[in-house]
């Protein structure tokens, strides 16, 4: 659609910058990051532990360790988050308590996550004695996309259409039925974009787990979950600023390998969610 | 009426949404294995009257209500009634369609998949079907989604779905509103085939449709039923002012 007179070229043409403004960055990050980094990746990075005081060898702990981390984060917080959605949406009335629970998750989202890395340091590896570990990581990391998953969630909950409940229910299903055959099954696509959400937040993060889980170097993977483990962002974070004469590809290597791998976790679970949405509108 | 031969016997029934009261004083005796109709504006009650008989009311925060609904002679509004009971023995058709984003199969065997029955669902499903007039239509393809049908099936689809709870009692809101002519005349046709085995309420706007298929139509205004009895006699010489004005299309 072109198109006419001076005020809509204006809107138009300020609508268009801004997409120009807001893709670019973005383009120019990807851009600088495979054109600097690519020579840096092959099978002998990815695959082997960092050698040389981290200026060279590979990677693979590091990897391992942002996966481990981020399968462990969703394994505590989508059930978690899940359940807090259905009582919020589907149990409790929607009276003043309700409105403050939800006011508190909104806030937490607006949390810096350093203030979740140290609160993580005080109960989980301090407090509890967990230690400084994979266990410690993924609980401190869990808390802080738990109210990213909770209000996707419960909007994925609210979008499911009263008349499959009130039909369900009209059955003699019992609430607990009800919600488990018919408004679960159809939230999940929505809920499965919260969890997308968290997932990229805490492959990414690097201040929860400075104090929580994150090995300076440790070149073989955890032996338990009571096990340091290195992990991307902060591996990245090190060999960018802590140590020196380190060469530049394999700094932009790892960045782009930690891009990669939240990429990767991404479109795996879109992947899912249009499966799903696919086997249930045949 | 002799109590005795009611199904369902409303007893001063008053309801309120909030300070709104929506429902006041109703009593009535229902029939068993009979069709009765309620007509009236829209705004007067009708669905909130309906949906007490199967306690759908409960889910909505404020109401408050009072008096006496006995089906098969118990008080359903007793603190000892199992509300999961009672909505099995009173089944419910809603006014859209709403059959569940699943196949065919599972719509009619949700209820009794459940109540924990897993055996001989294939021979519910093909005697449901059959009896909600859709089984040839829908015999080739039970694994295909529910939401591919039409309207006037997906709503014959619900009335199976509903039939499979084995309930005793059928209440249907505007069950003909959302289809065409058509599809209407077949919903029609089936209740009078359904009468035999269910004792069926229905909502309607449409006063042809009482006339057509009901034995007793009862009149509602502004929460008041007005008028109650043979739906003869309530569609040629009704005793109050009122409903005679809404039948010849005064108003409403
Ligand atoms: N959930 C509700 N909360 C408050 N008022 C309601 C609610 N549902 C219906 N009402 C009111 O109750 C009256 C009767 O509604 P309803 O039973 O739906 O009428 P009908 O089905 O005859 O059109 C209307 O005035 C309507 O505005
Ligand atoms: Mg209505």
């Amino acid at each position: 659609m072109r198109p006419r007179g001076t005020g809509e070229w204006l809107a138009y043409g300020l609508l268009y910058l801004s997409i120009v403004l807001v893709t670019l960055p973005v383009a120019a990050i990807f851009f600088i990051l495979v054109s600097r980094g690519y020579s840096a990746v092959n099978w002998e990075f990815l695959s082997s532990a960092p050698r040389m005081g981290m200026r060279a060898g590979g990677i693979f702990p590091a990897i391992m360790g942002t996966l481990l981390l981020v399968l462990g984060t969703i394994a505590i917080a989508l059930p978690l988050g899940i359940m807090a959605a259905i009582y919020l949406s589907e149990y409790s009335s929607r009276g003043r308590l309700n409105r403050l629970i939800h006011l508190a998750i909104v806030n937490l989202a607006g949390v810096p996550s350093v203030v979740y890395g140290l609160f993580g340091l005080g109960a989980f590896v301090l407090f509890l004695k967990i230690g400084v570990s994979l266990l410690a990581g993924c609980l401190t990391l869990a808390l802080m996309i738990l109210p990213v998953i909770i209000t996707a969630s419960e909007e994925a909950l609210q979008a499911v259409p009263q008349s499959f409940r009130e039909a369900s229910l009209a059955l003699g299903a019992t609430r607990w039925k009800t919600i488990w055959n018919v408004v679960l099954p159809s939230a999940l696509p929505g809920i499965l974009t919260g969890a997308i959400l968290g997932v990229s937040r805490a492959a990414g993060e690097t201040a929860p787990i400075l104090f929580t889980a994150a090995a300076f170097f440790l070149p073989r993977l955890p032996r338990s979950i009571f096990d340091q483990v290195m992990a991307l962002p902060y591996h990245l974070y090190i060999i960018t600023t802590q140590v020196p004469n380190i060469p530049q590809k394999v700094q932009y290597g790892t960045a782009l390998v930690l891009v990669a791998l939240v990429l990767l976790i991404n479109a795996s679970a879109i992947v899912l969610r249009s499966y799903i949405r696919w086997r249930r509108s045949w | 009426m002799e109590t005795a031969a009611c199904i369902i016997d409303v007893n001063k029934l008053n309801f309120y949404y909030g300070k709104f009261q929506a429902l006041k004083d109703i009593t009535l005796c229902l029939k068993p294995h009979k069709i009765t109709a309620f007509i009236g504006p829209s705004g007067c009650g009708k669905s909130t009257f309906l949906r007490t008989l199967n306690r759908m009311n409960d889910l909505i925060a404020g109401v408050r209500i009072n008096g006496k609904v006995l089906i098969d002679g118990r008080n359903i509004y007793a603190p000892d009634m199992d509300v999961v009971e009672l909505r099995r023995r009173v089944g419910m058709v809603f006014q859209r369609p709403n059959p569940f984003p699943m196949s065919i199969y599972d719509n009619v065997t949700y209820a009794p998949r459940m109540k924990g029955q897993s055996r001989g669902l294939d021979d519910l499903v093909e005697r449901t079907l059959v009896r909600a007039a859709l089984w040839d239509e829908v015999k080739d393809k039970l694994k295909v989604s529910a939401l591919s049908l039409s309207g006037g099936q997906q709503q014959r689809l619900c009335i199976a779905r509903a039939l499979a709870a084995d309930p005793g009692i059928l209440l249907m809101d505007e069950p003909c509103s959302s289809l065409d002519p058509v599809s209407t005349l077949r919903i029609e046709e089936l209740m009078q085939d359904l009468k035999s085995e269910y004792t069926i309420i229905i909502v309607t706007h449409n006063m042809q449709q009482a006339a057509r298929v009901a034995d007793y139509t009862g009149f509602f205004l502004s929460g008041e039923l007005i008028e109650f009895g043979d739906s003869n006699k309530i569609f040629t010489k009704p005793d109050d002012k009122r409903t005679e004005g809404y039948i010849t299309g005064r108003f409403g």
